[in-house]
């Protein structure tokens, strides 16, 4: 589904350079020190920095040089998901196109009913707590429809209760819609239902690859403080 | 289990920091009320002057805010070598004597400015901005660098993610314009234009220069004529309560919509491209920016051109104001910081009305304070031989609500965290302040006596109620100049005023930097 090949990108003294395939409906989680470039490598995919080498391809399109939002792809920010002045709804109708959204009413209630906030959509982002507020986005990305989801640290402001939960939502989303996800974490601790894959990623090069299984099973040395 | 912190000084000095601004706003406001004559005294000019001074103001705010939009928005989508000179450029009217710029303006703006001099060479009447287009031109020069600054704060608030999100929606220039900049004009707009009218109800110096006459006298300029030219107390102590009640209105319109309020929390992310934005739209922005810039930069730099020539030559009376006026604005920011410190380390329940009470500074025009303390010292002592006194001590009142906007959260700030981790290990309350308060203190402190520096270096307001010949500060010995069209040695006069006004903000505020701890 992604096929990231020969990918090079610089910012200041900081050089990633890999090639890195996630097979359909995968969900691959990223890991590795700070500044390792976890993040460098989702703001590539998903087009907010342009490589200096290599291709990004998404379902065998090449995405490399499209906008954002043409590439297919859809994004839970760690933070700022949600625009404060409009209600639950609103937001969560950003994820139709705009000549759906007022008509759309049904589906958002369907996506809200789907995350497990029925009712919830004449309320403001304000009035929701850190959980509520990422369901909402997830909802959004629901209803956008695209084949694959970038993730930066769902889980980074979630207590262990409420990460459970989230990461019990998405894997059961993505189970049922076939999303491939790649996400950012800093800790795979209780996500062994979603996460199907891991890439350890060390000063811009990929350390480690492959199944979650067979690393959780044989774990290389430097995967192991992150399991 | 909560426990309440230590408090972090002794009450007394905030209590008389805030008693004594207090008496040194409400006091004169009462002795302004006992003199003042019937409200039916105000004749037909006092009624256009109120008028006049409401108008302008309201298209001087309004004018201001519009045209900062499009330069705000230019600047927060892009990134250009300079930009950050550009937006310091737009910190320095507020420290830039407003003789100074209307100086300036003239100088671009006025008969003989190079725009007439340019009319002139096709063929065109010359400009002429005396009255209600001059005061509105001054007012905008002086105040659309801080609507810039206000509506810039409010993008840069917005967190990258959310602009990442609409990058990632696909947003057009329309959702752009629902979604971003509606909900932004519409939080800090208000409060930005209420904070502009109430500067523009209470700017003396611009009405005393570019006003006058019957229909383009404001409040403030009525006052100062019915005290010094018709030495007509009770009619002075009217208007002075007209302009406490124009800017109490305001006042509380400014309190009543606070400015640019956090819209999130945002990462240090590079920001990314800003969506929906079209080729025309790029174009847009390099003419706002070069406009605005050219608008704010070319009266200064002919300030400094045609000062360049004059100053060496300048009369010795021009050097001894100068002289007069750098003391006063030392002892006033002592005053100013003294007060801001005793005020900001008051524990948090008194913090708030004090904060309020320092407030009224502004809120009560310092024109009236100044007529105010003339009725209430007459009795006892010549005014005139205070002059310099009460200027000072109502400039550092001026000054205070600037200077404990940085200093109160930075103290804040401070307390939350060295304060408990000093409480925990048993300092003493000056062992904290030396140990953890103070160093983080350095730069709103340095920030705030360079502006109170400044303010009072370039002050022209009460000064000019009491002064006589001899005790003259430099803005006022300038604006002696220009009265008796000494054009050159006033020109001089407005380089000295501006490198003095620039030199001290930037000494103190450079201080504040160095010994940033925080």
């Amino acid at each position: 589904m992604i096929a990231l090949e020969g990918l090079e990108v610089t910012r200041g003294r900081f050089r990633l350079a890999l090639s890195l395939d996630v097979a359909k409906g995968a969900r691959l989680a990223l890991v590795g020190k700070s500044g390792a470039g976890k993040s460098t490598l989702l703001d590539a995919v998903a087009g907010f920095l342009k490589p200096q080498a290599g291709r990004i391809l998404i379902d065998g399109r090449d995405v490399t040089g499209l906008p954002v939002a043409q590439r297919g792809i859809s994004i839970l920010f760690q933070d700022g998901n949600l625009f404060p002045h409009l209600d639950v709804t609103g937001n969560v109708a950003l994820g139709l196109p705009a000549s759906r959204r007022r008509s759309g009413s049904a589906e958002v209630a369907d996506a809200l009913k789907s995350v497990g906030l029925d009712g919830y959509g004449d309320r403001r982002p304000g009035d929701l707590s850190g959980g509520q507020q990422a369901r909402v986005a997830l909802a959004r990305i629901l209803l956008q429809g695209n084949p694959v989801a970038l993730m930066d640290e769902p889980f980074a402001s979630l207590d262990p209760t409420l990460r459970a939960g989230m990461a019990g939502l998405i894997a059961d989303l993505a189970g049922r819609t076939g999303l491939t996800i790649v996400m950012v974490t800093h800790d795979l601790r209780g996500l062994d239902d979603l996460v199907t894959d891991i890439a350890l990623l060390e000063d811009g090069q990929l350390a480690v690859s492959g199944r979650a299984a067979d690393l959780r099973a044989d774990p290389p040395e430097a995967l192991k403080p992150w399991l | 289990m909560g426990r309440r912190p230590q408090p972090i000084a002794r009450a007394g000095p905030g209590l008389a920091a805030t008693g004594l601004v207090l008496g040194l706003t409400l006091l004169p406001l009462v002795a302004v009320a006992l003199a003042a004559e019937a409200p039916g005294r105000l004749g037909p000019p006092d009624v256009a002057a109120i008028r006049f001074t409401l108008v302008q103001a309201a298209i001087s705010a309004g004018v201001s805010c519009v045209l900062a939009i499009p330069v705000a928005q230019a600047l927060a989508r892009r990134r250009f070598f300079g930009r950050q000179a550009l937006v310091t450029l737009m910190g320095a009217p507020f420290i830039l004597p407003v003789i100074v710029a209307v100086f300036g303006i003239l100088a671009v703006f006025g008969r003989a400015g190079i725009a007439s001099d340019m009319l002139a060479a096709i063929g065109l009447p010359r400009l002429d901005i005396f009255g209600l287009s001059g005061v509105v031109l001054a007012h905008v020069f002086l105040n659309l660098p801080l609507a810039v600054r206000f509506l810039l704060a409010g993008w840069q608030r917005i967190p990258a993610e959310r602009l990442r999100l609409a990058a990632s929606l696909g947003f057009g220039p329309a959702e752009m314009r629902r979604h971003f900049h509606l909900p932004l004009l519409r939080e800090v707009l208000p409060g930005t234009f209420a904070a502009i009218f109430l500067i523009c109800t209470t700017s003396f110096a611009v009405a005393l220069i570019l006003g006058g006459g019957p229909r383009a006298t404001t409040v403030e300029l009525a006052i100062y004529q019915a005290f010094r030219f018709d030495f007509d107390l009770g009619r002075a102590a009217l208007l002075g309560l007209t302009q406490v009640l124009i800017c109490a209105v305001a006042g509380i319109a400014v309190l009543r919509f606070a400015l640019p309020r956090d819209l999130g929390a945002g990462l240090d992310r590079v920001p990314p491209d800003w969506p929906g934005l079209g080729r025309a739209a790029g174009i847009a922005d390099r003419a706002v920016i070069a406009l605005a810039g050219a608008f704010l930069l070319i009266p200064i730099l002919l300030v400094a051109l045609r000062g360049v020539t004059e100053i060496v030559g300048l009369p010795a009376s021009v050097w001894a104001a100068a002289l007069r006026s750098i003391l006063l604005a030392l002892a006033s920011t002592a005053l100013a910081i003294a007060l801001a410190l005793s005020i900001a380390a008051l524990p948090r329940e008194l913090n708030g009305g004090a904060g309020i009470a320092a407030f009224l500074g502004i809120a009560v025009s310092p024109l009236v304070i100044g007529t105010g303390l003339f009725i209430l010292l007459r009795p006892f002592a010549s005014p005139e031989a205070l002059a310099l006194p009460v200027t000072g001590t109502v400039n550092a009142i001026v000054a205070l609500p600037f200077i404990l906007r940085g200093l109160g959260p930075a103290l804040d700030a401070a307390r939350a965290t060295q304060g408990r981790l000093a409480e925990a290990l048993g300092l003493s309350r000056w062992q904290t302040w030396r140990l953890a308060y103070l160093p983080r203190l350095a730069r709103p402190l340095g920030f705030g006596a360079g502006l109170a520096a400044a303010l009072s270096m370039g002050d022209l307001g009460v000064i000019a109620l009491f002064s006589v010949s001899g005790n003259a500060t430099l803005p006022l010995e300038m604006y002696r100049l220009m009265g008796s069209y000494r054009t050159e040695d006033a020109a001089g006069a407005a380089l000295l005023l501006m490198a003095l006004s620039l030199l001290l903000f930037w000494i103190f505020d450079a201080w504040g930097r160095r010994n940033d701890r925080a």
